[in-house]
Order: structure tokens, then sequence, then C-alpha cells
């Protein structure tokens, strides 16, 4: 498949219409990277004009912020700034529910101003205007329950754009005991993906698989890389991660379109 | 003047001192907090202190303590009604002052204040054994042990007398307005009194109906003013401070932290996006929050807020898991420390001025305070990097407090100032400075797309 950058763009004189933010784990991270690749097929088929940054994206700097690393943070962030101004990008989207927050919240008080929007908000968008049907019966009776991210739900509020996506899907969807504003934490926030767990009685993301076990659900529904990897390994854990698969929202409508 | 008109005026006047005393003392311990201006979006603002704080939007996340906390707040509210006339007729010796002008709205009044009671009654024992005999955890956490428990339950017992007082003086009044109408006024039909009275009461004789009614009328009014001098020294303050503390909530996304535009200045310069003004401090900066000094005033105004309810623990991801963070214990440790720097400063003495500023005629303030304490001798660092900063406390807290401000703060003095915090970190730290990733990778970060799906 052929992800442009932006750069090929501009040598062709030319701008996409969006530019995709991969981030870190959309680009190293191999569970994440067919995240990357289900999102980019799903542009590819709604037929979007999009680029990527290539080798001139780096990390927005969420983790150091959070970490208490203001400093590190401001240097990722003003740099990340001066390349997309520099390509005078209007507008950003993102699988990572990390990477859209600092991108649309933290970016403009450093001078970055974009229209910046998740993944599963644009893939809701492309749904509604006609642009991407959701075909085939891949998850039809299936039990699908969603896992809100913390960065997109209790932080930006958007709980229905991805579940108006796994509507799509003829699946039935379960939700969790703790779900919407009071969904439970994958444990990975906060740059705790980085480091080792304070001491305790449990991890928090063994606590979160056993609300999506509890549902009896065949498929627990992310949008987010870190939550991925989390709920991927409390399954492990479990020795469960044959029954129960975790998987992107995007990943949902690659499989059920067959791209 | 009658004895008890005098022993009146001089009780209230003492409160009044007391109390006006210790809320200056709070006022001041709030302000030992960073300067910050907060301001605009007044539209905004009033319609949080008109959702968020008199209408306890946020508390209806949860209903059945919201309902019987709204009884009790509501019985709470219209008693400031009854307790007009019970100043009026303390100061003027005279019994029911609105009774007769006001007639039937007077009774109307009156009744409303009974049912509300009752329903406050019930609430308030639902309360006590919800805390202390169905033990739900979050009044069972390590940091509400000793006074932050006691103090809950004073604050329910104090509740019960005020509404044994207040049933007692009704009671015994709809008896005596039989016995003797010349000195007492006819109220009507009050809504639960005029069946309690005689259900309590009936058959005594009135100079102990007299007694009965006394008791309970000087039972209110001290029990009132018991509260208004205890309040300072509980957590029930969020009874006033919630009002100011929900107007003067931060407007910006819950997603965005704070900028530090000192650092944003200093990277800009070092990457050549602003001219460099050469000016470089002396003093080797601090950044982030070490004390109360180092927060924002707002964040004390929080601490001193919080009631404990503990809605923030509880969901708590970490906290949930056995880790040792309580966003609940971070705001009560802020209230704590103030407490302590602001009665240290109250006490003058020079010990408490820091080594490098004693002097000839030098007196203790706030700036040049040091006890050789902070905040980090009352929060640990392993509470403070078990945060996830999923907000779930913030979204929690029936009076938008957030305890992840001064989470985040602390991690920034001792990352950025101590360059201390968790060696795991340092490796993500280091391949986001030099590699631009959260990871160091070998290879291209749009190697991705190259990949066979």
């Amino acid at each position: 498949m052929g992800v442009k950058t932006i750069a090929e763009f501009a040598a062709e004189g030319q701008k996409p219409e969006i530019l995709f933010w991969v981030g870190c784990a959309g680009s190293f991270d191999a569970r994440a990277k067919k995240v990357s690749m289900a999102f980019a097929k799903i542009l590819e088929s709604a037929a979007i004009s999009y680029a990527i940054l290539g080798n001139e994206e780096s990390c927005t700097g969420d983790p150091a912020r959070r970490a208490g690393n203001e400093f590190l943070f401001q240097m990722s962030a003003l740099q990340n700034i001066e390349v997309l101004n520099g390509y005078e990008v209007q507008k950003i989207v993102t699988a990572c529910p990390h990477c859209f927050n600092t991108l649309k919240n933290e970016y403009p008080k450093l001078g970055g101003n974009y229209e910046v929007l998740h993944h599963t908000q644009l893939i809701s968008q492309l749904i509604s205007e006609g642009k991407l049907k959701v075909e085939g019966d891949a998850f039809k009776g299936k039990k699908v329950t969603y896992h809100d991210s913390c960065y997109l739900g209790r932080i930006n509020s958007e709980y229905e754009a991805p579940r108006s996506i796994l509507n799509e899907l003829d699946a039935n969807i379960v939700e969790m005991d703790q779900s919407r504003s009071r969904g439970l934490c994958c444990g990975a926030g906060g740059a705790q993906m980085f480091k080792e767990n304070e001491p305790g009685d449990k991890r928090i993301n063994m606590e979160r698989v056993d609300q999506a076990l509890e549902t009896g659900a065949n498929v627990v529904a992310a949008n987010c890389p870190f939550c991925i990897t989390m709920l991927t390994d409390g399954l492990k854990a479990h020795e469960k991660q044959d029954e129960v698969m975790v998987l992107d929202i995007s990943e949902l409508i690659v499989q059920a379109n067959g791209l | 003047m009658g004895l008890s008109q005098i022993i009146f005026l001089v009780l209230t006047a003492v409160v009044f001192f007391i109390a006006f005393k210790q809320f200056g003392a709070i006022y001041q311990n709030i302000k030992l907090g960073k300067d910050e201006e907060i301001s605009g979006d007044a539209g905004w603002r009033w319609q949080n202190v008109l959702l968020v704080a008199f209408g306890q939007k946020k508390m209806f996340k949860r209903f059945i303590p919201a309902i019987l906390h709204f009884f009790i707040y509501a019985a709470f509210l219209m008693t400031q009604v009854e307790l007009i006339e019970i100043f009026i007729d303390g100061f003027g010796g005279v019994h029911r002052f609105f009774a007769e002008p006001l007639g039937g709205l007077y009774t109307f009044i009156i009744s409303f204040i009974e049912i509300l009671s009752v329903l406050a009654f019930v609430a308030t024992i639902v309360f006590l054994w919800r805390r202390n005999i169905l033990k739900v955890p979050r009044f069972w956490k390590p940091e509400m042990v000793g006074w932050p428990k006691l103090d809950g339950n004073l604050i329910l017992v104090g509740e019960l007398l005020l509404l044994v007082g207040i049933f007692s003086m009704n009671g015994a009044d709809t008896l005596l307005q039989q016995l003797d109408p010349a000195h007492y006024p006819d109220t009507g039909n009050l809504a639960i009194s005029s069946w309690l009275g005689p259900a309590l009461f009936g058959g005594f004789d009135a100079s102990t109906l007299h007694v009965i009614e006394r008791f309970g009328w000087w039972l209110h009014i001290l029990v009132v003013f018991g509260f208004i001098t205890y309040l300072p020294f509980s957590k029930h303050l969020h009874i006033f401070l919630a009002f100011p503390n929900v107007f003067f909530s931060r407007k910006r996304s819950r997603g965005e932290i704070e900028n530090m535009p000192e650092i944003m200045n200093e990277v800009k310069s070092m990457m050549g996006l602003v001219e460099d003004t050469g000016e470089m401090s002396e003093d080797i900066p601090e950044f982030g929050s070490k004390d109360i000094f180092d927060l924002s005033w707002k964040n004390i105004l929080e601490a001193y807020t919080c009631t404990e309810c503990g809605r923030c623990t509880s969901v708590c991801p970490a906290n949930m898991t056995g880790k040792k963070l309580s966003p609940r214990k971070i705001m009560m440790d802020i209230r704590d420390r103030a407490e302590e720097v602001g009665k240290n400063l109250k006490s003058g003495s020079d010990e408490f001025i820091s080594a490098d500023k004693k002097g000839e005629g030098v007196t203790l303030s706030k700036d040049n305070y040091d006890d050789g304490k902070s905040l980090f001798d009352y929060i640990s660092n392993e509470e403070l990097y078990a945060c996830t900063t999923c907000n779930a406390c913030v979204e929690a807290c029936p009076v938008m407090i957030s305890p992840l401000e001064p989470i985040l703060e602390m991690r920034r003095y001792d990352i950025l100032t101590n360059s201390s915090g968790p060696s795991d970190w340092l490796p993500m730290f280091n391949s986001v400075e030099n590699g631009g990733a959260v990871w160091q990778m070998p290879e291209e970060r749009a190697a991705w797309t190259k990949e066979d799906n």
C-alpha cells in the first residue's frame, strides 16, 4: 500500500486533505502497527487524500509531560509544531487518544492550532456521510464489549463516535460494569506504560480485563494502542488470548469489510 | 433586658468573634499559595455555582447518597429561615416573632421545615449506619482513621441533636399554645409537631412543657453556635467553600495540563525560535511544587473544600488495585500542611525563619519560612508515581476539586528540580529526547507502511 508522506505531497506541489498522525506506538509497536495499517486501509477505501509525516514526526511529548518532565514535553511539542506549521497542516487524525489529546488540547498554547480528530471520530463521520459502508457479517451475533480509553472518553467526552461504529457491525454490544465517564483505566496512562507498577494487590489491567471477561464478550473493542497492549497482556495472564480478542475499532471495520 | 437575652447576646458575640478569627486564619492559609488570577467566563462560572454547587448536579451520579444528602442540605438551607426568627426572639426577648404577622404563611414555612427535618433525620441515621455499620469502603481507608473518622461522626450526631432541638421546641410549643395562648402565639397546625408534640409530651403540665420548649430552643441555637465554631476545624467547610471553589474552577479542557511558560520560553530560545535575551538568573530555578507556597491558592482552597467523601479514592484505579495513592489523602495532606504552616507562621517564632535569611530585625513571613519540612513529608513518591492521570478522581468530585493538579505539580518538582523520579522513565526520556520516540528503535518511523499486512 502506498502511504505517502506530506513531504512527497509537497514535492508534487500538493497538499493532503488530512494528516494521519501515526504516533510512536502506531509506528513502532508490532501490535499497533497493524492498527495503523488497518486505519490506512479505511482511509484508502473511503478515498481520502491523506499523508503521514514519516521521519519528520516525533513523540508528541504526552508521556514526558505527564511524568512531570515539562522540559522534554516542550522540546518535543515545539519541534512538532514547527514541522506541522511548516507544512501548513490544518486537519489531523490519529489513532492514539494520547496524541489526540495533546495535539488538540495542549498544542494551541504553544502555537499549534489544528482541527484534530480521533480516528473513531473520522470513521464515524465517513460512515454517516456515506463515504464508508460497513459490510459483511463477520461480527454478526458476536458479543462485543467496548473499552473507553480515558483520554478519548472521560478526558475528551467522546463516548458516542466509537459506539456508533460498533452499532454498524450487527454485533451484540455489551457494556462493562464501568463504562463511559465511569470507564476504568487500563493502567497505562500518565507514563505508567513506561515504568513498573507501584506496589499493590493487583495490576490495573487485570482489574479491567476481569470486568471485560464478566461480560462474556468474544471481542474487546478498543481505541488506543496502549489500552490494546494492557488488555492483551491481561488476557494472556488469564490464558484467554485465544478466546477473547482485543481489536481496535478500525480493525473491526477492516475485518467486516474484508479490506 | 432579661438574663436569657444577655446570655444570648454575649454568646452570639463570642461565637462570631471566634468564627471571624478562625475563618480569617483559613483565608490567610489559602493565600499562602501562589497568586493566580482566575477570572472571566462569568456566565459559565455562575452556571456552575447554580448547577454544581447549589444544584448538586455531580452528586446525582450516585443517586441514593445524593438524595439523602439533598434532604440534609435542603433542611439546612430552610432552617436558616427559622434561625432568623430564633435570633430575633433571642435578642428581643420575644417568642415566635413571625407567627402572628405571617399567619398561614408561617404555618406553611415551619411545616415545610419540619418535613425536611424529618427527612434529614432519616438521612442522618442512614449516613451513620452507612459509615459505621455498613462500613462503606470509602469511609474506611487508611487516611480515615482518628480525627477524620470522628469528625464525620460528630457532624452527624450534631445534626441529630439539632433536629431533636427543633422537634422538642415545636412539639412542646403546640401544647403550650392551648395551655397558655397569651404567651404562645398560634402557629396553626404544624405538619409534624401538631401530632408529634401530643404524642411525646401529651399530659405534661405547663411548667414542664415550658422547660422542654426552652431546652429545645437553646439546644437548637447552641448546636448552631457550636457548629459555626467547629467548622474551621472540620472537613465540613464544604458547606461554604463549595460555592467559591466551584466558581473559581478552571475552564481549561480536562486534557490540558497547565503550561509552564518559563520552560517554554527557555526551550524556545534554546531552539532559536526566539531571540535569547541573555538574561540568566543567578539562582538555580525551581520548577513544580515542593510545598504549599508553590501550589496555586486554588489548590489550597480545594484542599479546604474537600469534605473527605472519598468518591475520588473509590474510583481511583491505583487505589482500587491496592496502591498507596488515594486522591482524597492528597487533598487532606495539602490542607494539613497548610494548617501546620499557618500555625507556625502565627507563632512568629524565629525557629521557622530559614537559616540564610535569619538576621537582626527579620520577622517571620511566608517568604522566609522554613521549618525543614515540605509536602513531600506528607505525600510519598510511591503515591505520586502511582497516578495514571485517568481523571476518574476529577470526574468523581462533586465540588470540582482536582487532586490531579497537585500530583502533577509535585511530579514536576521531583523530576525537574530534584532530577529524581522512577529510574524506569530514564530510557523513555532519553529516547524521546534523542530519537523522537518513546522507545529506542532501529528502524525508520515510516517502516510500517512497507510491511506486509
